[in-house]
């Protein structure tokens, strides 16, 4: 069987796959590269945080605190965005780096759960963020090259000039899709191929699908559990810093309050990607469909307004994830039930 | 695992553990004692130093002040405490909040019942949204008992999608209402005490009753402590799980209707923000296994007191509120810590 993507993990890739032959079928301009590189651009942020999760989760953990850790991350990053676009970024994942090593702490240390360990943490990381910002915005400085960090096409600079004419083509077409490729889309892309190597080519992956199945087995087997454990918040942790970053260039502000709800959503796109929440399964790629998955909904609902058959506001947007995420745990939890694991 | 059912085959943290032969006797009764009673212990001493510290703090007024805080938080506890210690968890009670906060106003501006008697109006505003609230629950339970999704992914499903539920409803919009009849739930007084302190202190005591005393108490600890042997005892532990997300999502409605009866609005965006987070670590504090198997009621409004007073304190003292999240962390994390260190 393929490791990358396995069960669970087919079925939202073809999941993804239907939702975006649907959009194209029913609204003009769904599959145009001005709407494909949107959606990339807006949802790099919740990749990142979902492939933290997903790390995590597999440990058979939780972390409730990416939300205000990225908050927290915002916040620095834009206050640091005057000193250029590295000190932003260093900074900003540092301190996402400086949470997750603080939830890995008090789990592996000081042997608490991981949902009231993260919780913990989030509630501090909120409250540092609101300090530091003083209850308001931070606003990004705009005479550096921070600002391109959310905003930027990294290859833009390289563009040959004939793609953005007439007669370019398919050719051309494909080569615009790269050359316009969103800096932050090519941050979380990386990212999903470092963590795909991390889990499928090195021990380290190996270690962590191995204490999400049995963390005493594991202990017992000589595995550096705590170690691995440890090194999962913290993936998840500069992850999370990362997105806070991004979210910062992006809308040109550092938002102590910004985040609420990603944790869930996060979890929720992991599920839906077919990692399963006891830990020990999991893929990375059927996360960052998941997390498109949902992330599609939100864009449907837009175009469909514009079609101007029905007119849903954006609440429903969230009872449709909901009932998405519904038939996704039903389906799994009937395919778990039939192989018995 | 972080949460849900403990594997059968893992011992749960500190159950099962024999005390070390090393430990005298006066040393066994004391770490019972801090067993039993840390968490009031914590709690005397945060009262007298707010004695010592807080000006004007032994006043009718700071108690009311108090005791309104955390109302909400209680009332959502006891279900939550329920739920916890049967090795569950309900992150939906936010989003049920703001159902029943939704649905109630319809009854008595006419939206959605136009009738003729005030009080039955009233009393309709009352027991539906509280009775749709228990409804979601036991689809929770539904999801936990018959599909055997964890806890924390079926109730998620609600989580996302019930608030979406509360604003399709009201489109979003803020209902502002003047019902003094109604909003009595939360503003009346009997005996100079506030009606919802009332409302918090009859669910506290007839919970810990049910929880203590009944047999459906001992089986809500049977599932959380073991389920496979609690299922070969004959307990029926798909019943006890529906029954504890429907106590779940009851409370959940009258926390909500209560948020409602305060604000004199009721806004679909904002009711229960948050609330699963407060309950869960209102419960963790008290005492209560986040695992299963030990709960305590009386721990959870103690818990509840204690991060409150914690905030109260500060904020009497000139700290920011940024600054007592912080601090509410860290008491989170050390009282967590210290009932492992109590068990070990």
């Amino acid at each position: 069987m393929n490791r990358h993507l396995s069960g669970a993990g087919v079925g939202v890739v073809l999941a993804l796959i239907a939702l975006v032959v649907f959009g194209a079928w029913r609204y003009d301009g769904f599959v145009s590269p001005y709407n494909i590189l949107t959606v990339l651009r807006y949802n790099s942020m919740f990749a990142l945080v979902g492939l933290g999760m997903c790390f995590v989760i597999m440990t058979g953990g939780i972390d409730l605190s990416v939300g205000s850790v990225a908050a927290m991350s915002s916040v620095v990053s834009a206050y640091l965005s005057p000193y250029g676009l590295v000190a932003g970024l260093v900074g900003g994942v540092g301190v996402g780096l400086i949470a997750g090593s603080l939830s890995g702490f008090i789990i592996t240390r000081m042997k608490l759960l991981p949902f009231i360990a993260t919780l913990a943490v989030m509630l501090a990381a909120s409250g540092t963020a609101l300090l530091l910002a003083n209850n308001q915005s931070v606003s990004v400085s705009y005479d550096t090259a921070f600002m391109t960090l959310g905003q930027g096409n990294l290859l833009a600079g390289f563009k040959p000039e004939w793609i953005d004419g007439e007669d370019a083509g398919w050719a051309g077409a494909a080569l615009g899709l790269l050359f316009n490729f969103p800096t932050p889309a090519w941050m979380a892309l990386v990212a999903y191929v470092i963590g795909s190597v991390l889990l499928n080519a090195l021990p380290f992956g190996r270690h962590v699908l191995a204490i999400g199945g049995g963390e005493e087995a594991s202990r017992l087997m000589g595995l550096p559990t705590d170690r691995t454990v440890f090194l999962a918040y913290l993936i998840s942790g500069g992850l999370a810093g990362m997105a806070g970053v991004i979210l910062a260039a992006q809308f040109g502000a550092g938002q102590p309050i910004e985040g609420i709800g990603w944790e869930l959503f996060a979890i929720a796109s992991v599920v839906v990607g077919g990692t399963l929440l006891t830990g020990g399964k999991g893929s990375i790629f059927a996360t960052l469909a998941g997390v498109l998955l949902l992330g599609l909904i939100f864009t449907i609902l837009n175009f469909e307004n514009g079609v101007g058959w029905i007119s849903l506001s954006a609440y429903w947007q969230s009872v449709v994830r909901g009932a998405f995420l519904l038939v996704v745990v039903i389906l799994q939890s009937r395919l778990a039930r039939r192989v018995p694991a | 695992m972080s949460v849900g059912v403990e594997s059968p085959l893992a011992p749960a943290p500190g159950r099962g553990k024999l005390t070390g032969p090393g430990i005298g006797q006066g040393g066994a009764r004391a770490a019972t004692i801090l067993r039993r009673f840390g968490s009031l212990i914590a709690l005397a001493a945060l009262i007298l130093l707010n004695l010592a510290l807080t000006p004007h703090f032994a006043t009718m007024q700071t108690l009311s002040v108090n005791l309104t805080q955390i109302c909400t938080i209680v009332i959502v506890g006891v279900g939550m405490t329920l739920v916890i210690a049967t090795g569950g968890i309900d992150l939906s009670v936010g989003s049920l909040m703001a159902i029943a906060g939704a649905l109630a106003p319809g009854f008595f501006t006419g939206a959605l019942f136009h009738g003729t008697n005030l009080y039955v109006n009233i009393a309709l505003s009352i027991i539906v949204p509280v009775g749709v609230a228990g409804l979601f629950g036991l689809f929770n339970g539904w999801l936990v008992s018959h599909f055997r999704i964890q806890p924390i992914i079926a109730t998620l499903v609600l989580f996302i999608a019930g608030r979406g539920i509360a604003q399709v409803w009201t489109n979003g919009d803020l209902q502002v209402f003047k019902m003094p009849e109604f909003q009595a739930i939360a503003l009346g007084h009997v005996l100079g005490v506030p009606f919802q302190v009332w409302i918090m202190l009859a669910l506290v005591v007839v919970s810990a009753w049910i929880l203590r005393r009944t047999v459906f108490g001992r089986q809500i600890l049977a599932v959380g402590g073991n389920e496979p042997a609690a299922r070969l005892a004959g307990v029926p532990v798909s019943r006890v799980k529906r029954l504890v997300y429907v106590a779940s999502g009851l409370c959940s409605g009258i926390a909500g209707l209560i948020v409602i009866a305060m604000n004199s609005a009721a806004d679909a965006n904002l009711i229960g923000m948050g609330m699963e987070l407060d309950a869960i670590a209102a419960v963790a504090v008290g005492g209560t296994l986040l695992s299963g198997g030990r709960a305590t009621i009386v721990g959870t409004l103690i818990g509840a007191m204690i991060i409150q007073l914690v905030r109260y304190t500060l904020l009497a003292n000139g700290v920011p509120d940024s600054a007592a999240l912080i601090a509410k962390a860290v008491l989170i994390v050390f009282a967590v810590w210290l009932q492992r260190q109590e068990r070990a």
